[in-house]
């Protein structure tokens, strides 16, 4: 029996003229990797950004483990269990990469000014914890031989391993990534492949934005379609590559 | 070893400071006095290098806060209200209040960055100066530009910090007296920051000034924890003041004019935003030169040319303005930088 982790319903989005998402409603499962596959502008990480309480909607609503989520508070959606990455990957550059991970034990850490001031034992001990789950997530993602290095100093394959291993810091129950193999070489994203199975094995939901479509083919349970805003299809792999609108939305732009 | 060194070395400077007011005592107690302004700035610059430094909030009107702890020692020791309440109270209450003001000011400004911060942080500072300037009518509780006078010194028991007192033979002076309080408030300030640079607090900090979307992204709740920045270094700034309003024994909103605020500005970029003692060396090279150069301009040209040709005032400013120009022109990232903001300036941007 299947349950269902995220259910977005009627999810719009408007940039003046441009209708970025329209009516879009999606179903997501606990435990699987589902695929947000489409032509370029489409809206898919308009959908992130509005998912993730970045981007103000227009209409629609997110159920996330049962409960609706709060879409106007990045931060409320991080503690509710969605970390993300981004497309232009966003680290903080001068930081080093441990610390980057540190950043993202944030939102599940309580230690404040006071308790940082007076270097009370609980607040050691927190910031041990912290650091050794940073650590233990730079291996995790294989980027731990670069743990003191400036986070801008990292090659673009390790500074897109060093988002998720933020993302992961969160403690997320679904982890959405938005082309995480763009712009990486064969073997990069073969060893990604692995990586994004190796979460999923270990419990996690993910959220998938990618363009490589044999990636996605290969990697995901169910994958939908957008084109224009809008989601065009949405099924399991085999049945999504042979309908005819998919086929169409790809020739139409395949240009690109 | 090179922890003995380390430990050598700073025991070496722990004894210098120690002696140093006496030693400055030779050359006239102004420079006692000037040495403990300078403390006030280090201060103040520590505080401020919470804002701009770590959360990079450009923040122009932070001389405000000073002058909010500044009056509230005024007013709450001294004759003006009859109210002479000890320094260890009112420190705290001028630090709260300060705190206050800093998410005041916080609160509708957490939208806003870079240059739309910086306009209306000054506008705040220029508000809470002009405030200052004419909350004596139609009551009067800051007695406008004439300022608050006989402002009490500080007293710790028997020891009144407006006078000489003779210990073991040594004569010690109000000035001396204030400099090693302000030494102690500065090891304390220090530690504090530093504590704060390797906390979560401090990370979440530094992680909203590199990106703020994706610390957002990330958990932290940004709102909160920029406000935080303003409320810490708002707090240091209000103690600065008390201490300020006690050793001058007198305020008034003339201290805390707009160029307070640059300066204080200047001294963290100079010395290197985000580096406590690149800060702490920039306060201190910024409140001395300008002195140094008050007691050394008129004497030479008077030696030189027998009259002053350029008033020591204008050369000073001048100067002091050609120093900040050619340090940002070839050490953009302050003299004793962050790693992390060196490594920011001096690399091409890459991408
Ligand atoms: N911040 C923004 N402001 C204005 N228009 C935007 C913004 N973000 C995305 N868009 C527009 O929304 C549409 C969808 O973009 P996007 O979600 O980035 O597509 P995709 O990720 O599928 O390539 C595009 O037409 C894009 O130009
Ligand atoms: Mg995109």
């Amino acid at each position: 029996m299947t349950s269902t982790l995220l259910e977005a319903r009627g999810v719009g989005k408007r940039f003046g003229g441009v209708q970025a998402l329209k009516d879009v409603s999606i179903t997501i499962n606990q435990g699987e990797i589902y695929g947000l596959i489409g032509p370029n502008g489409a809206g898919k990480t308009t959908f992130f950004n509005v998912l993730t309480g970045l981007y103000p909607r227009d209409g629609g609503e997110v159920l996330f483990a049962g409960k609706p989520l709060n879409l106007s508070s990045p931060h409320e959606v991080a503690k509710a269990g969605i970390a993300r990455t981004f497309q232009n990957i966003r680290l903080f550059g001068n930081m080093t990469s441990l610390e980057n991970v540190m950043v993202g034990r944030h939102v599940r850490t309580h230690a404040g000014v006071v308790g940082a001031i007076l270097r009370s034992r609980s607040e050691r001990e927190e910031e041990d914890a912290i650091r050794r789950r940073a650590e233990e997530l730079l291996h995790y993602v294989g980027v731990a031989d670069r743990a003191n290095d400036l986070a801008r100093h990292l090659s673009y394959g390790d500074q897109r391993r060093l988002e998720i291993a933020r993302a992961l810091a969160t403690e997320p129950k679904l982890l959405a990534l938005d082309e995480p193999a763009a712009g990486m070489n064969a073997t990069e994203t073969a060893a990604l492949r692995v990586l994004i199975e190796g979460v999923r094995n270990d419990g996690l939901t993910v959220l998938l934005i990618e363009h490589d479509v044999k990636l996605v083919m290969g990697l995901c349970d169910r994958v939908a379609v957008l084109e224009y805003g809008e989601k065009i299809a949405e099924d399991v792999p085999a049945v999504v590559r042979a309908d005819p609108k998919v086929i169409e939305a790809y020739i139409g732009t395949s240009a690109h | 070893m090179n922890m003995l060194k380390g430990r050598v070395g700073l025991i070496m400077l722990g004894t210098a400071l120690l002696i140093l007011p006496f030693v400055l005592g030779m050359a006239g107690t102004a420079w006692v006095r000037i040495t403990n302004f300078a403390v006030l700035y280090v201060l103040l610059s520590l505080g401020l290098n919470i804002v701009v430094g770590y959360a990079g909030l450009l923040d122009l009107g932070y001389i405000a806060f000073f002058a909010v702890g500044a009056y509230v020692y005024a007013l709450l020791a001294s004759p003006h209200f009859g109210i002479h309440l000890p320094f260890w109270i009112i420190l705290p209450i001028g630090a709260f209040v300060a705190c206050i003001a800093g998410m005041v000011l916080g609160a509708p400004t957490l939208r806003l960055r870079g240059d739309y911060l910086a306009i209306v942080t000054l506008g705040f500072g220029e508000i809470v100066r002009i405030f200052m300037n004419n909350l004596s009518n139609p009551i009067n509780i800051t007695n406008g530009p004439k300022g608050v006078n006989l402002i009490d010194p500080f007293h710790i028991g028997p020891i009144n910090f407006a006078k000489t007192d003779t210990f073991a033979g040594l004569d010690v002076s109000g000035p001396i007296k204030y400099y090693y309080f302000l030494l102690v408030v500065l090891m304390v300030v220090i530690v504090i920051n530093r504590r704060l640079q390797d906390s979560r607090i401090g990370r979440a900090w530094v992680a909203i000034r590199e990106d703020e979307m994706a610390a957002k992204a990330a958990g932290i709740n940004t709102r909160n924890i920029k406000l935080l920045a303003f409320a810490m270094g708002a707090s240091f700034g209000g103690i600065s003041g008390g201490m300020f309003a006690a050793i001058q024994g007198f305020v008034s909103p003339e201290s805390f004019i707009l160029n307070e605020s640059i300066m204080v500005l200047a001294m963290v970029v100079l010395g290197g935003m985000g580096n406590i003692w690149g800060v702490v060396a920039g306060a201190i090279v910024l409140a001395f030169v300008p002195e140094v150069l008050r007691y050394t301009v008129e004497p030479a040209q008077m030696a030189l040319f027998g009259r002053t040709l350029v008033e020591p005032e204008v050369l000073r400013m001048l100067i002091f303005g050609s120093a900040l120009v050619l340090t940002m022109r070839f050490r953009p990232a302050g003299f004793w930088p962050e790693t992390r903001h060196k490594r920011e300036f001096i690399e091409p941007a890459e991408k």
